[in-house]
């Protein structure tokens, strides 16, 4: 059961839903900050992700190129497929990322840089959003090969994927936002919290039914006669983390919003991994197909193993350093 | 009409490009920034803390564009290279993943510590961090260059099933071109760094002979020219007996030969037409190719007549950026001993016509870097990987309209970032060094690149 080839697969989940809430804050801080209302606000916000955002990031890189290294057929066909998407990422993060150095380089361009940091993140999002439905829908192959057109991904269902990405990282963005800023700002952002978890609800509750009409297999596994029960529990958690939430906000908690907004991104994570799973590009190939050589694999797990946790440490070592409320003019700039 | 092949290589060598020019500059100016707390640390002198603040605002400027432009690189090889990127995925993978791993997030987590934390967890901690990122800079371009290498002269592999699998990861990490490779590189990135260094000097010192900072980035800069560019001229003579071995057609292409012949001579200038397979008007100097290549007079040099024509890489590409590298590596050595001479003059900072000299040096390096890397690239065409893999047998099977659109969506966005990159970094290097400096106190609260109080902001060091 747990050979090479399933450790990688559960690696790699691992990386992308780190790199999902990680990056998933600051990016959703991006997306928030027209709400800044002056520049002082909006240093702030910045200044709250900019000692970490780059190493939020670099779970992306983990999650790409453990895909290149654990899966190259997968990585070959998955990007191939959602070529236009991909590209409209890479060049929204490249925008974002540079505008944490430019917008303190200048102070007339500034506010161009704020849209670039504001458009970078939210399209970032929203592409992430359209490349997940896009992957549920299932991708067409033949004898190993792409054979869709350019458009594929584009549907009714990958862009409510992108817009429910969108509103879930906002979400996690004014819950980091509440723990790392106080005054007004902290205020407002804690009202947003509110509207925001709903949204986020919401279209969880809109994907899991999409879902069934866009892909036979994963209704067949939730609804059908070989239903795997265990997943149900998934479900059920996240009503239960919603609850959680719904109580915390109203109790105006600082940190547990932000912790239980996580939680409904493992939920809905592991709800789309139990879905898929074992086919990483559905509907025909499966991680065991796409793997590279024990050989390949067991080179990599070495390092993984030993590095990982090293990795984990000195983030956590790094979050705690800059841990604390983020004050007006902070930064090196 | 371009097809997609050529519009992917295009794309290619485009993002790899603008790429090459921030990992080379933040590998030696993470070295730089290391030296700079390590002497602050031992000396206490403010001069070199003030260098190590002045220079951190440009090593992160440089660094956040290295990371999005390099997050590109990563997805390219699935987006436009597929089958090249799943019949390699069991050998150049775990390089790329052991990258990420051992070097990506060792800068990343330590970066943030280097550029807010100094206050928060004192200078040790801080030249800890401060190390710890000049070292995941050289990890990076460990695996990267180890990756690099492998496509020039791949190893310890066996092909099955449509895949090449490693045999002995020794084998393939360290192939027979990696360690010239690496070395070249890293010096080469010490070195553009260094005149990048000792052109912000330079510039300084012209318009204040006195100032302190000025000197000692250009004194530094200077003994990095006299130790670093001969020894990088040693190590590319090495690399190109290696290139000799595996690459031979690239070689050719270098030397500006198109027949073998025994004694041949070094073409230094001249135009190569491909179709006449001929070196037209060559400046030359008798045997000396020969003497370079085989260390002997009269020994027989290898040319592109001896490979078919459908090995040849592209000519006249390959034997001009060669020259231009050599050529800005010949002015480098002769900028450390004009330097040396000036030194032992006792004018290395009062000859005015010098410094004019080093400030023109300052960009040089990275067109040497851009140079050297079209040498060995397109030197290794028509294969993607040497001998193995075609490049037209390497890209994705996609459409023309969506390279094309991605092309222009980098180029688009690349101009605007560039644009904007280059105008920040040279204005930050145009700022006198002393400005808006306060002098960190016996024992007072750290006021580098950490946590500044508001009213310090009003007229801190704010390069706005």
């Amino acid at each position: 059961m747990f050979d090479l080839a399933t450790i990688w697969f559960v690696l790699i989940g691992v990386a992308l839903l780190a790199y999902a809430i990680l990056d998933g804050f600051d990016l959703g801080v991006g997306i928030l900050f027209p709400l800044g209302r002056n520049e002082e606000e909006r240093d702030r916000m910045m200044n709250s992700v900019a000692p970490v955002w780059d190493g939020n990031e670099t779970w992306l890189i983990l999650g790409g190129g453990g895909l290149f290294a654990a899966f190259p057929l997968a990585y070959s066909l998955v990007l191939t497929a959602l070529y236009a998407p991909v590209i409209g990422m890479l060049l929204a993060l490249i925008l974002r990322g540079v505008a944490f150095e430019f917008r303190f380089r200048t102070q007339r361009a500034k506010k161009y840089w704020d849209w670039a940091f504001i458009g970078g993140s939210t399209a970032t999002a929203f592409f992430q959003g359209v490349m997940v439905g896009a992957l549920v829908q299932g991708i067409r192959i033949e004898e190993r090969v792409y054979a869709g057109g350019w458009f594929d991904w584009l549907s009714p269902f990958s862009v409510l994927c992108g817009v429910a990405l969108v509103t879930g990282y906002a979400l996690l963005g004014a819950s980091w936002l509440v723990i790392k800023l106080d005054g007004d700002l902290q205020e407002r952002m804690r009202e947003l919290q509110e509207s925001l978890g709903l949204g986020t609800i919401l279209a969880i509750v809109l994907i899991s039914f999409g879902t069934m009409f866009v892909n036979e297999t994963i209704r067949d596994r939730w609804f059908g006669r070989e239903a795997i029960m265990p997943l149900w529990l998934i479900p059920f958690a996240t009503a239960l983390l919603a609850l959680a939430f719904n109580r915390a906000i109203r109790a105006r908690r600082t940190v547990t919003p932000f912790l239980l907004a996580l939680g409904l991104f493992a939920t809905a994570f592991m709800g789309l991994a139990g879905s898929l799973f074992p086919y990483l590009v559905p509907p025909g190939i499966t991680y065991r197909e796409a793997a590279n050589p024990d050989n390949s694999l067991a080179f990599m797990l070495v390092g993984a193993v030993i590095l990982l946790p090293l990795i984990l440490g000195y983030t956590a070592y790094a979050y705690w350093i800059f841990r604390g409320k983020v004050q007006a003019g902070e930064g090196y700039h | 009409m371009m097809d997609a092949l050529v519009l992917a290589r295009i794309q290619f060598a485009f993002t790899v490009s603008f790429h090459i020019f921030f990992p080379a500059f933040t590998i030696g100016l993470a070295s730089y920034l290391a030296v700079l707390e390590g002497l602050w640390l031992a000396t206490k002198r403010d001069v070199f803390l003030q260098l190590y603040r002045y220079w951190l605002i440009v090593f992160a400027v440089a660094f956040a564009m290295g990371v999005v432009s390099g997050i590109v690189m990563s997805y390219q090889f699935g987006t436009n290279w597929g089958p090249f990127a799943e019949q390699t995925g069991p050998v150049l993978g775990p390089l790329l993943a052991y990258e990420v791993l051992t070097a990506f997030f060792l800068e990343a987590g330590f970066l943030g510590v280097m550029l807010f934390g100094l206050d928060r967890v004192g200078p040790k901690l801080h030249f800890a961090a401060t190390l710890l990122v000049a070292f995941g800079t050289l990890l990076s371009a460990f695996w990267i260059l180890s990756a690099n290498s492998w496509m020039h002269t791949p190893a310890a592999f066996h092909f099955e099933d449509g895949r090449y699998i490693p045999d002995s990861w020794m084998g393939v990490i360290f192939n027979p071109s990696f360690p010239y490779r690496f070395t070249h590189m890293v010096l080469a990135a010490y070195l553009t760094t260094a005149f990048v260094v000792g052109a912000t000097g330079a510039w300084h010192l012209l318009k204040d002979k006195a100032s302190q900072p000025a000197r000692v980035m250009f004194g530094m800069a200077v003994l990095m020219a006299v130790i670093v560019a001969p020894t990088q001229l040693i190590v590319g003579d090495l690399h190109g007996l290696n290139t000799k071995e595996h690459q031979p057609a690239k070689i050719a292409a270098m030397e500006g030969h198109f027949e073998s012949r025994a004694g041949a001579p070094l073409i230094l200038f001249g135009i190569p037409d491909v179709d006449e397979a001929e070196t037209k008007y060559r400046i030359e100097i008798p045997k000396l190719a020969s003497l370079i290549l085989e260390h002997d007079l009269d020994a027989e040099v290898t040319g592109l007549n001896a490979f078919p024509r459908s090995d040849w890489p592209n000519v006249p590409i390959v034997f001009w950026s060669f020259r231009i590298m050599v050529g800005i590596g010949v002015a480098m050595i002769l900028f450390g001993l004009a330097g040396t001479v000036q030194f032992f003059r006792k004018r290395l900072f009062d000859e005015a016509w010098f410094h004019r000299w080093g400030v023109v040096m300052g960009p040089l390096g990275f067109v040497a870097i851009l140079a050297g890397w079209f040498v060995t690239e397109v030197g290794r065409q028509p294969y993607a990987i040497y001998g193995l893999i075609r490049t037209e047998n390497a890209v994705s099977p996609i459409g023309t309209p969506g390279v094309a659109g991605s092309l222009l969506g980098f180029i688009a966005v690349y101009t605007i970032i560039f644009g904007a990159g280059s105008f920040y970094l040279i204005r930050l290097m145009r700022r006198a060094p002393e400005i808006g400096l306060e002098k960190p106190t016996e024992k007072g609260p750290l006021r580098t690149t950490g946590v500044m109080p508001g009213p310090a902001l009003e007229k801190g060091p704010h390069p706005h």
